[in-house]
């Protein structure tokens, strides 16, 4: 019982849309005005109502959303937890309960230690002010006495690289300064608990390597993180537990690959599921050439949903070429599960020569030996173009998945979170003492 | 050993390994809260950074900086003096009608001033509401007590005017920061009423210079509560600025207005706004960040 640092049983929280209200078509806020004249008018409505007569229609629609519901989990001392989940699936809302800035509808929430709560960095931050000024207006926002503030002050600035203009006005900063100074502040809270909701996405490259670096030390220093984020890098490279929210409810709880896996693949509409074969849509109409239909198929030429990692894939895709075409290139693209792009094949790199095509079906084949790609869900985009433009081009049309293999002897392969790929290799140790 | 304490929805501590660690429960509220006097003290700091801030920023790029503390009571009691005072010929208990108008726009100006701050506040600092945790009681607190600086820059302009009516403050002049204390009390009082309202009924920040102006004719500041009858001085005192403007300028400049069942009817109404006021800002704070 002593070392769990935060516990919560069926935590709930009920939103009620009713806070504007329908004005005449128009939703505004409520006003002392019409409460007034509603409540006025209200025994008036009572008496229409039991005359028979349809009443005025009700001034709030009482719509209400469960954006919380049902969530229980436990956190030791010490865990550091990613919160992953889509927009609107409650973990900014689980923030807000746990942080005390609303209340939960159902539910309990017992917490040991000091919570220090990072939603949103520069909170009270004021223009006008300069940035020492701020400093510690924010240090107090965030909980941190005075004393603590004015000794960590200079290692705040020196974080935050604004030494020099820490007396002007925060107006007269750059956006980088000014987010530089306001994490610097929240960096250096001293708090058993740390609740984060995704500040880590703001600012330049530079900055969030900085930023994660930071929250990597203070991950070792046995603190309890609660982390939410979208980008599920940091939260593999972080935590060392992850809890995925859909809708409201905790539906998954355990090691961020896994989670993070769970979480891509229920992104994906039903009809994504890698299929092996895919048809179509029309892409521009008026175009001379159309995709019609593309597989992934095996070494043997068989429709297949995986390949191994190391294997040989083939796709393959049907087109309909309306007149003859000069001078056609195809290029197939494969992205990974951020739709990032992993690799381009294009024709117009693999042959010297444009390819002239006549009119009629065909079948194009790509053939890609060894795919070096660690195992995930990848899906591929078709692309065909004559002499610099675009004829059809097509984005994810079909999905399927790398799977382990024995790639390496051992059996082992590296994870997602080190490096997209997987290149031959071997390794070998001479003992130069001895020879 | 451990001591394990619960309680609901206070902050309560616990000791784990001999450390005092601080254990919150969190849990849904109904009707009516504990007003939680003892954290809004160990907020203490927060609220001096706001309260600060306040006043730092109001002055801010201003031409006339602190002055404007003294030109709104100065003006206005020039515009007293002359319609009222030498014009209407309103009677003004034995002192300089000057002077006796002035006496009473000071304070009335701490208490016009913090209501319009503090009704505004919560909605201003809509940011802070939704974002941080503190007792969110602070927020109009800060804006009434910011106030209190001004209010000092336009004492030392009544000092002033006392200097040049060759005027001595009178003995119960120890008092005075009694009654201060009553205007504050009175300020803060309907402050918190207006703020908790103001963020759900959007529209109540707009009456509030109606409300001051008809509240201002209502209080005894450019006549004296002498004009009335007894019988009707004690329903008058139901007006807490009452007591307040009567109390300072007694205090001050020894008018006859001894604190008796007027001044006491005000402060008892002023003392029973503000508790409820406060009760009312505490029921309706977890709804804040919701519909702020």
């Amino acid at each position: 019982m002593s070392d769990i640092a935060i516990r919560v049983e069926n935590l709930g929280k009920q939103y009620h849309i009713g806070a504007l209200q329908k004005n005449g078509g128009r939703y505004t806020y409520k006003s002392l005005r019409d409460s007034i004249a509603s409540a006025a008018s209200a025994p008036f409505r009572a008496a229409r109502a039991l005359m028979g007569r349809n009443g005025a229609p009700e001034n709030h629609q009482e719509d209400t959303i469960w954006a919380l519901r049902d969530v229980s989990f436990d956190l030791k001392h010490g865990e550091i937890v990613g919160v992953i989940g889509r927009n609107g699936a409650g973990k900014s809302t689980l923030l807000k309960i746990l942080s005390r800035i609303t209340e939960p509808t159902t539910g309990h929430v017992q917490i040991r230690g000091r919570i220090g709560s990072l939603l949103e960095v520069g909170t009270g931050f004021h223009p006008e002010l300069s940035g020492r000024d701020n400093v510690y207006l924010n240090g107090a926002i965030l909980g941190m006495k005075h004393t603590e503030i004015a000794r960590n002050f200079d290692a705040i600035v020196a974080f935050a690289e604004v030494e020099k203009f820490i007396d002007t006005p925060v107006k007269h900063y750059s956006s980088g300064m000014y987010l530089r100074l306001a994490f610097a502040v929240a960096a250096h809270l001293q708090t058993e608990i740390l609740l984060v909701d995704e500040v880590l996405s703001v600012g330049d490259s530079a900055f969030q390597k900085k930023c994660l670096g930071k929250m990597g030390a203070v991950a070792t220093q046995g603190r309890t993180v609660v982390f939410v984020s979208h980008d599920l890098g940091a939260v593999q490279a972080l935590c060392r537990r992850a809890i995925l929210l859909m809708n409201g409810q905790n539906v998954m709880d355990g090691i961020p690959e896994e989670v993070t896996k769970e979480y891509l693949t229920a992104q994906h509409s039903p009809q994504s599921a890698s299929e092996g074969i895919a048809q179509l849509p029309e892409c521009t109409s008026g175009s001379p050439l159309r995709f019609l239909v593309v597989r992934t198929l095996d070494e043997r030429g068989a429709i297949v949903k995986y390949v191994p990692v190391g294997g040989d894939l083939t796709i393959e895709a049907d087109i309909l070429i309306v007149r003859n075409l000069e001078s056609v290139h195809f290029a197939f693209v494969i992205r990974d599960d951020q739709r990032r792009k992993m690799a381009t094949m294009s024709s117009y790199d693999s042959y010297e020569n444009a390819g002239s095509i006549a009119a009629g079906y065909f079948t194009i084949r790509l053939f890609i030996q060894r795919i070096n790609l660690l195992p995930g869900r990848f899906s591929i985009d078709l692309v065909a173009e004559q002499y610099g433009e675009q004829l059809a081009w097509h984005e994810c049309t079909i999905y399927f998945d790398i799977v382990p293999s024995h790639f390496y002897a051992s059996g082992k392969l590296p994870s997602r979170s080190t490096g997209i790929m997987c290149l031959p290799c071997s390794w070998d140790v001479v003992d130069l003492h001895h020879r | 050993m451990e001591i394990e304490l619960q309680s609901k929805d206070t902050s309560i501590t616990g000791r784990i390994d001999d450390r005092l660690i601080p254990v919150t429960v969190i849990e849904a509220s109904r009707g009516w809260v504990a007003l939680k006097l003892g954290e809004l003290w160990e907020y203490r700091e927060l609220l001096y950074f706001l309260t600060w801030r306040e006043v730092k920023v109001r002055y801010k790029q201003t031409a006339l900086g602190a002055a404007w503390a003294i030109i709104q009571p100065l003006f206005t009691m020039l515009v007293f003096s002359l319609f009222f005072g030498r014009l209407a010929k309103v009677p003004s208990d034995g002192i300089p009608y000057p002077l006796f108008s002035l006496a009473g726009l000071i304070p009335w100006t701490f208490f016009a001033n913090g209501l319009a701050q503090s009704s505004n506040s919560l909605v201003t600092s809509a940011n802070l509401i939704s974002k941080v945790y503190f007792p969110r009681l602070t927020i109009p607190l800060s804006s009434v007590l910011s106030g209190t600086v001004d209010f000092a820059i336009s004492f030392i302009l009544l000092v002033g005017m006392m200097a040049l009516y060759h005027r001595m403050p009178s003995l119960q002049c120890v008092y005075l920061p009694l009654f201060f204390l009553l205007a504050f009390v009175t300020a803060l009082g309907v402050g918190l009423w207006l703020s908790a309202l103001n963020v759900e009924y959007r529209d109540v920040r707009y009456t509030v210079p109606f409300l001051t102006q008809f509240w201002m004719f209502a209080t005894p500041i450019a006549y004296p509560a002498s004009m009335l009858s007894q019988k009707w001085r004690i329903l008058y005192g139901l007006n807490p600025m009452v007591g307040v403007v009567e109390g300072f300028r007694w205090s001050l400049l020894g008018t006859n207005t001894a604190p008796g069942p007027m001044i006491a009817v005000s402060t008892l109404a002023s003392v029973l706004i503000l508790a409820g006021g406060a009760f009312y800002f505490r029921r309706m704070e977890k709804t804040f960040a919701d519909i702020i």
